[in-house]
């Protein structure tokens, strides 16, 4: 079943089952694979994309679903690794591993399109369903007052 | 374990089945002993422009990594070491991961070893390579070789005010004969420019921009996908199946079964599911009707392991270490002065964000793999084993890990990817784990319980300390009698403390489990660590002294202990840097001083991996429920080679150290493991983490492991502090509300 939506900002047509979760059809139709598996069952937030701007778990929603809708994954944040979140997270040296940082990266932008100066307890709201193995918690944190603090300095110096 | 046995690692490794054996070697080895070993078998070493260093005419640098990264930095770290001797520019340098070749790297990547075994060799390879390059400029100027220096990335003549950069030298360095490694002028230490000093990972962008390429990720032209039924009955095995409405779902190629491998790559063979993505593989395997052979294992469960230990402890066990008369100490106590009390330690998971995987490529007339592997030289012995192929044909491409902790030290995920790919033919297959596969299937952390007796005398010394530990361990797992050599075992560095006492007993008594066992973060320290650090504050409790103190007085005199584990090749227990990091951590945390209402403050240091690490931690106790609000750390592992890095180590040892006791449990039912997915096997999230301050000491002894010993220290330290609030012992993990209450 053809099924149409935008994806990172273009119109992407994908023809396969309409229960195949998005998570599938980016990485292995699309070979798409900045979003990642982590678990299947919505419990880890490694698959985490935005769709019309909500942080969502791909690995639990249907193609169908999508259907119209505009995607956004880790690809498509910035065309080379500018948006200030990931700037962000470089300065901070967040990674290790790196495994689930697509999902905290995605989950972090869509907090401060929300709240553009959160307080630790927002980023313990938004980001607590993000599982990290590695243990960059402390660091995660650190990034998104950075990243708050990028943005919304910009933000003034454009006004 | 002899010492003919590690030196005949990598003939180990070349032979499947019996691999297991060197590997284990490998881990009880010190990461210096690991390097001298290969520096023996590598009588001469490589040119170090085929080995370690290319440079392009362009003078593009890149830095050749011999070890896995699985988020524990060596990427960095590494070519930091060979980038130093080089006088490179790090902005200018990139990195590429080394193929399997077993005349030159030493590949496995384990036991926090890499940056402890590749100091040396390392700076000896940059160094002969600088020494080459500036040989190759003296000849061009035809001037005294005394008058070149290297300089950012090229040679500089100072009287003559010229410079060539490497790219134009490189071609006529590389045929010029290689310096003698044992004699190579070392740059001193003082002139560090890149060792020492804070560096970011250098491939943060890659991993904050979707582009880093996990295993997971490989996707070779024709990739099919698949997934195993294996048998949720450890031991168990496929009886029949029937295939049909598997095959019959929407994008199932086909449905195949594999054989399992019993030793070595330890394979539950399976059901083979084979399609055109993961999804429709999951679907189809979900459609398979299989009926199991559970086979011997299937009465197993967590009250079964339990009451065999309860048995154990009730007799005594094999002696490993015996100095004095612990028992007639013991016997002879009484009151208060005397403590008596056992620690229970329950399976772990390794629980790696990226799931296992491993994609293989067997052609007619080669292999490729994609695998994210500790271990590549070992997936490269498989493939060439089940493919007939010759090794040169087979070709590994080791891919960043989505985490390992030991994990992907096994190869179990390699053979059958192997199996799958051999019997598909000509087409590749990518075996992709479920987190369900992945928690049900692990190596476990084995577990274990410690009946612990001590002493203090009528001074508060340390009078005696009996330890008798009884365990599913790992060497059991890998000997083919499943027999366990105690003075060997991973379990014996429980005899190998910093405390002084005469009076010392080590016992220990295998456990028979059918569940896999393996290498966990900090392996049998995250449980020795626990036990030791629990016990000794139990016993400062008895004496009535402060924890801090009565450690510092405990471990006594600056001295060496030897290594009781490996006398020949581990490096002494230093007593001094013991001491100074828990001063130090004691000091950083305000040891002693008031804390605000609720809150309470523990202790603990370890020595593992050659590492000293102390650490402080500040709880609150609330509803049954513990939350950590600071953890002070002090680390000593030798020169540090990244800071930044080493305090990333150790933040994330810190929470998988707090994953270890507020959370980690697999229980075992049936024969089967009982958790499944993130709902019932959790992991700290964000919300729970504390404040983790880590202090490196500027030491300039050797660099020793920092991977692991940050974990040891930290459950004790929590629990010490629970003890310090609420008078409660934590004596079995993980913590229950119903221990607190």
């Amino acid at each position: 079943m053809a099924i149409t939506f935008t994806l990172n900002g273009k119109p992407e047509t994908v023809d396969v089952s309409p229960e195949m979760p998005l998570l599938w059809v980016l990485r292995d139709t699309l070979n798409m694979t900045g979003t990642k598996f982590g678990c299947g069952m919505a419990l880890c937030g490694a698959c985490t994309v935005h769709i019309n701007g909500e942080a969502t778990r791909s690995c639990i929603t249907q193609i169908s679903s999508v259907a119209g809708k505009k995607v956004t994954t880790i690809e498509g944040l910035s065309a080379d690794g500018t948006h200030p979140v990931q700037q962000a997270w470089i300065a901070e040296d967040v990674p290790q591993c790196g495994y689930c940082q697509s999902g905290q990266i995605m989950s972090a932008v869509a907090l401060l399109a929300k709240k553009s100066s959160p307080t630790d307890a927002d980023i313990d709201d938004a980001m607590s369903g993000n599982i990290c193995r590695c243990g960059t918690y402390q660091r995660i944190r650190k990034a998104i007052h950075r990243a708050a603090t990028m943005q919304t300095g910009k933000a003034t110096s454009a006004a | 374990m002899t010492t003919a046995s590690v030196l005949n690692r990598r003939d180990f490794l070349k032979t499947g089945a019996s691999a297991g054996a060197a590997l284990v070697v490998g881990f009880h080895l010190s990461p210096a002993a690991l390097a001298a070993s290969a520096a023996d078998q590598e009588k001469k070493p490589a040119n170090p422009f085929t080995a370690w260093v290319r440079i392009t005419p362009d003078n593009q640098v890149t830095l050749i990594l011999g070890k896995s990264e699985m988020g524990q930095g060596v990427m960095t770290a590494l070519p930091m070491i060979l980038a130093e001797e080089l006088y490179l520019d790090w902005k200018q340098v990139r990195i590429e991961q080394a193929p399997t070749n077993p005349a030159i790297y030493e590949h496995g990547t384990g036991g926090s070893g890499s940056v402890a075994g590749s100091w040396t060799p390392l700076r000896q390879a940059g160094a002969a390579a600088r020494e080459m390059l500036i040989t190759a400029a003296a000849q061009h100027w035809n001037v005294n070789r005394d008058t070149c220096k290297p300089k950012d990335g090229g040679v500089l003549h100072g009287a003559r005010k010229e410079f060539l950069p490497y790219g134009q030298l490189v071609e006529a360095a590389a045929k010029l004969p290689v310096p003698d490694f044992n004699t190579v002028p070392l740059k001193n230490s003082n002139d560090f420019t890149i060792v020492g000093h804070d560096h970011n990972r250098f491939e943060a962008r890659a991993k904050s921009t979707g582009t880093a390429k996990f295993g997971i990720d490989a996707r070779p032209d024709g990739l099919v996908y698949a997934v195993i039924a294996r048998c949720p009955v450890f031991g168990g095995k496929p009886a029949k199946f029937d295939a049909t409405k598997a095959k019959a779902v929407s994008g199932v190629r086909d449905v195949l079964s594999i054989d399992p491998v019993a030793q070595g790559a330890f394979t539950t063979g399976g059901v083979v599911v084979i399609a055109d993505n993961s999804w429709a593989a999951m679907q189809g395997r979900r459609a398979l009707d299989i009926t199991w052979d559970e086979g011997p294992h299937v009465s197993e469960s967590s009250e079964s392991l339990r009451k065999q230990f309860l048995e154990n402890a009730s007799k005594p066990g094999k002696v490993v270490r015996n100095d004095g008369d612990t028992d007639a100490t013991l016997a002879a106590a009484t009151g208060a002065k005397k403590v008596d009390i056992a620690y229970e330690i329950p399976f772990a998971a390794h629980a790696c964000m990226e799931p296992m995987n491993c994609t293989v490529h067997i052609r007619t007339d080669g292999a490729e793999a994609w695998v994210p592997t500790q271990a590549p030289q070992w997936a490269q012995d498989i493939i060439v084993g089940v493919s007939k192929l010759p090794p040169e044909s087979v070709v590994v491409h080791t891919t960043l890990m989505g985490g390992g902790f030991g994990r992907r030290y096994q190869a179990d995920f390699v053979m059958e990817a192997a199996q799958v790919a051999k019997a598909i033919g000509n087409k590749p297959v990518m075996v992709l784990w479920t987190r369900e596969d992945d928690l049900q299937h692990d190596f476990y952390r084995p577990a274990s319980y410690h009946h612990m007796q001590g002493v203090v005398d009528e001074h508060g010394n340390l009078a005696a300390w009996k330890h008798f530990q009884t365990s599913t361990s790992i060497a059991a797992v890998w000997d083919k009698d499943g027999a366990e050599k105690p003075e060997a075992s991973e379990f014996a560095t429980a005899a190998f403390i910093p405390y002084h006492t005469k009076n010392y007993r080590i016992e220990y008594t295998l456990a028979k489990s059918g569940v896999p066992r393996a290498w966990w973060r900090s392996v049998e320290h995250s449980s020795s660590g626990f036990v030791v650090e629990s016990f000794i504050d139990e016993l400062a409790a008895a004496a009535g002294a402060d924890p801090l103190e009565f450690r510092l007085r405990a471990i006594g005199d600056d001295r060496k202990i030897p290594d009781f584990t490996n006398p020949k090749e581990g490096k002494p227990l230093d007593t001094a840097r013991q001491k100074a990091v828990l001063k130090l951590a004691a000091e950083k945390a305000g040891w002693g001083k008031p804390l605000p209402a609720g809150i309470y403050r523990g202790i603990a240091g370890y020595f593992s991996f050659e590492s000293y690490t102390a650490g402080v931690a500040e709880v609150s106790v609330k509803d049954g429920q513990v939350k950590v609000h600071r953890i002070v750390y002090a680390v000593d592992c030798g020169r540090p080679v990244n800071p930044n890095g080493i305090a990333a180590q150790v933040e994330g040892a810190a929470i998988y150290g707090v994953s270890a006791f507020l959370k980690d449990a697999i229980t075992i039912d049936r024969g089967r493991v009982a958790q499944s997915n993130f709902n019932d096997y959790q992991m700290p999230r964000i919300n729970e983490t504390p404040k983790i301050e880590v202090h490196v000491v500027n030491s300039t002894e050797e660099p020793t492991g920092i991977g692991e010993p940050g974990l040891p220290v930290i459950a004790p330290a929590v629990c010490n502090a629970i003890f310090a609030g609420t008078g409660k012992r934590i004596r079995r993990l993980p913590i229950r509300g119903e221990d607190l209450a």
